[in-house]
């Protein structure tokens, strides 16, 4: 065995002592096994990934990781995470959060962070229903829904988040499904490799109160096409697909942004007097 | 006609196993995949407050542990493949012997818990038994057979536990403390 071999990181490696406190049966599991599975491959060691989020389900995931970690303030995720890339653009910068934190709460954020096209890769595990606060539906859930704080389904058109992010300016999108870690995986990896603000929907089941979703395993199918360069093409593709094409759906080639050439620097110390009480 | 799908999809054929080296790739990880998902289970069952489950996962993961380190020993000096988790091809998307985490819930009971694991282990075995079957090379063809002898050995074992758990009294999907939407 090699040198190079022997220090091979491993999944494991990326993996925190403390144990998920996700229902049994929930796709976050899975998703927590791909994200480890992919940086042991990027083979970045831990010290040299952040993994920031929200609030919710989701946004657990960076207790349960190895590496360094930010549980931010609800949908505030992506201006941390965008913030830390800009200060610290040596660090791979994973950023994870849910559809209600990310599309409704961070609603806002998602757009311009997809216009600002910083390079770190935010993966929304999307499960269409707010789990942790027991199941109000989300900017995802489909209009027809029927639960019992929306009798007969909210009747509004879900969020799109795939063809939002291609119209403000993601560089990188793709849709996984996390039942399929292994190949979640290796989505999250192009993710990262690929320059520029990277969004990965994966389609993560919430058995609790969503137990419907249990069929999504036999509904997602791999992308017919390849990904495509035209943000016109994959929006037309991803506006009319049935929402369970998972693969890469388009590789932009948008220079990744950068912080403003010329930024005064700022004096920590003096930053700290200004927030003294 | 559409052209090829965006990188390697889910569920490459096994008939792209071609080599001893790569079925011994397949076999070792479809150990330790085994192996991490009964773990990761028991983990979740303890957390969970259901040590007679917990304690079940963590049994099997032993067993699967075990016969890791039995193919790590086979393997010996040689050289290997260098896979990532998605580049094998086990004719589907996930390991043939990896339990469904989406398939257990808090109330799930041993003997569900163990027909998983049943079916894990026949799902193995076929997996095996189908490369045995098309195999031209002599020596892949003994190995494949090999492990899908002791696949087939494994399924035994697991039917032997199977009937040490009855079917309990109440239906493993009938949730006591069901979930309760609020607003």
């Amino acid at each position: 065995m090699s040198v190079i071999e022997a220090i091979k990181l491993k999944p494991r490696d990326f993996a925190s002592d403390v144990k998920p406190v996700w229902c049994p049966g929930c796709g976050d599991y899975h998703v927590l096994m791909s994200v480890t599975r992919a940086l042991a491959a990027l083979g970045t060691p831990p010290e040299r990934v952040a993994v920031v989020s929200g609030i919710g389900c989701s946004s657990r995931i960076p207790a349960y990781t190895n590496c360094y970690g930010f549980h931010g303030v609800h949908g505030r995720s992506l201006a941390l995470g965008t913030g830390l890339k800009v200060a610290r653009p040596d660090l791979t910068v994973l950023v994870m959060s849910g559809d209600g934190d990310g599309f409704s709460i961070g609603g806002n954020h998602f757009l311009h962070a997809c216009r600002r096209n910083v390079d770190l890769t935010y993966v929304v595990m999307d499960n269409r229903v707010y789990g942790m606060t027991k199941g109000q539906p989300s900017p995802t859930t489909e209009p027809d829904w029927d639960s019992a704080l929306a009798p007969g389904g909210t009747g509004l058109r879900p969020f799109h988040p795939l063809v939002i992010a291609l119209a403000s300016g993601a560089n990188f999108v793709a849709r996984a499904f996390s039942g399929h870690p292994d190949e979640t995986a290796r989505i999250i990896v192009e993710a990262v490799r690929h320059p520029g603000f990277s969004f990965v929907e994966v389609l993560s089941p919430c058995v609790t109160f969503r137990p419907d979703q249990s069929e999504w395993k036999d509904l997602v199918h791999a992308a017919p096409v390849e990904a495509t360069d035209d943000p016109a093409r994959a929006a037309r593709r991803i506006m009319t697909d049935d929402g369970f094409n998972i693969g890469v759906l388009y590789r932009g080639n948008r220079p990744p942004g950068t912080p403003q050439a010329g930024a005064a620097e700022v004096d920590v110390a003096e930053l700290d007097r200004e927030f003294a009480i | 006609m559409t052209a090829p799908v965006s990188g390697s999809p889910p569920g490459r054929s096994s008939a792209a196993i071609a080599s001893v080296g790569e079925l011994l790739a397949h076999a070792l990880r479809m150990e330790e995949e085994a192996e991490e998902r009964y773990r990761l289970l028991a983990d979740q069952m303890e957390t969970h407050n259901n040590p007679e489950l917990a304690g079940l996962f963590r049994k099997l993961a032993g067993h699967e542990a075990h016969h890791a380190e039995e193919i790590r020993a086979q393997i010996g000096r040689m050289e290997l493949p260098g896979l990532e988790s998605w580049d094998h091809s086990w004719g589907g998307p996930e390991s043939p012997e990896a339990v469904d985490f989406g398939a257990i819930r808090y109330t799930t009971t041993p003997r569900q818990a163990l027909q998983l694991a049943l079916d894990a282990e026949r799902r193995a075995f076929e997996f095996f038994d189908r490369i045995a079957a098309a195999a031209g090379d002599p020596e892949l063809k003994r190995w494949a057979a090999e492990f899908a002898a002791e696949e087939d050995e494994h399924v035994r074992l697991v039917l032997g536990e199977l009937d040490k758990h009855p079917e309990p009294p109440r239906h493993p999907d009938d949730d006591p403390d069901p979930p309760v939407p609020q607003d």
